[in-house]
């Protein structure tokens, strides 16, 4: 147990430095590679509370396509973008407010009433915990599910939709044309003798 | 021993440090969208680390939506960057002002 403390420490102690170098680096491909180490540290997290699944599914699906994505466009932006300069020094403000509102957060969590739940036993060596969820996803949770797929899908289309763009210079297909060509339109009967090129 | 409080605090200082965010870059639309992420992640953390200690699987069925939101909101949002980046060529947040009435 000693060890899992320790491992908490090392990777809270990773995730907050990461998080603090993203909102104040002023290199934005510097602050998004922060944001990845991040993202990578709180899967460890997550995996030290034994949700596998959501961890590996953190790692995969979303440090590799999501913020990779992120990664395109801040590389896309910044290169033509020069450093925004701050007409007001907001610095002050935030950390009044971040202040705040971590501590009330703490105070909330260290108040007597707050009584957190003892620590579980460790889970039986051959459960699995994609199974346990995918098994409540799947019966409780069915709605809901389906819900996020049709808000991925509107979002894909969403996002396609905003960045598509019609170039001058792009060849593509004219489906309503290509349907309404006739065999005249294209096809020439000759006698076979050699015609002068047209 | 690691107990609830311990990833509460973590997960509450992640929050604050996302909120701080947002005030400290409130004018680059980029860096706004990766504290809301930090925000997102300190919730989802906060969702499993309840699910973990009360041996509920639903903190991690909602974490897992709370997820899939948060991809969808960031194709979005990303997407609406480069449109204003490609007809404005700059992504100041607060210079986005052209439908104020």
């Amino acid at each position: 147990m000693a060890f899992q403390t320790l491992l908490f420490y090392l990777f809270g102690a990773v995730l907050l430095t990461a998080a603090v170098a993203t909102v104040t680096l002023r290199n934005m491909v510097h602050a998004a590679l922060s944001l990845i180490l991040s993202f990578f540290t709180a899967a460890m997290l997550w995996m030290l509370l034994e949700a596998e699944f959501l961890s590996i599914l953190l790692v995969l699906v979303y440090i590799g396509a999501v913020l990779v994505l992120f990664l395109f466009v801040v590389m896309m932006v910044e290169r033509h973008t020069p450093t925004i300069h701050h007409r007001r020094n907001y610095r002050l403000v935030a950390l009044a407010v971040a202040g705040v509102m971590a501590a009330e957060l703490g105070a909330a969590l260290i108040a007597p009433d707050f009584v957190p739940a003892s620590a579980p036993m460790p889970a039986p060596l051959g459960h699995s915990n994609t199974q346990a969820l995918g098994s409540v996803l799947y019966t409780d949770y069915a709605l809901a599910f389906e819900a996020a797929a049709v808000a991925l899908l509107v979002a894909i289309v969403g996002a396609i939709a905003l960045t598509l763009r019609a170039r001058p210079d792009h060849h593509r297909q004219n489906p309503a044309q290509q349907s309404r060509v006739r065999k005249q339109d294209r096809l020439r009967l000759t006698d076979g003798r050699s015609e002068p090129p047209c | 021993m690691l107990s609830l409080t311990h990833f509460m605090l973590l997960s509450g200082a992640l929050f604050a440090i996302g909120v701080a965010g947002v005030f400290v870059n409130r004018r680059h639309a980029l860096v706004l969208l990766m504290s809301l992420e930090l925000i997102l992640l300190a919730v989802n953390t906060n969702f499993i680390a309840a699910s973990h200690y009360l041996q509920d699987l639903g903190g991690q069925a909602f974490a897992l939506f709370v997820l899939t939101i948060a991809a969808a909101e960031i194709a979005i949002g990303l997407a609406i960057v480069v449109v204003v980046f490609r007809s404005r060529e700059t992504i100041d947040a607060e210079d986005l002002s052209e439908v104020r009435g």
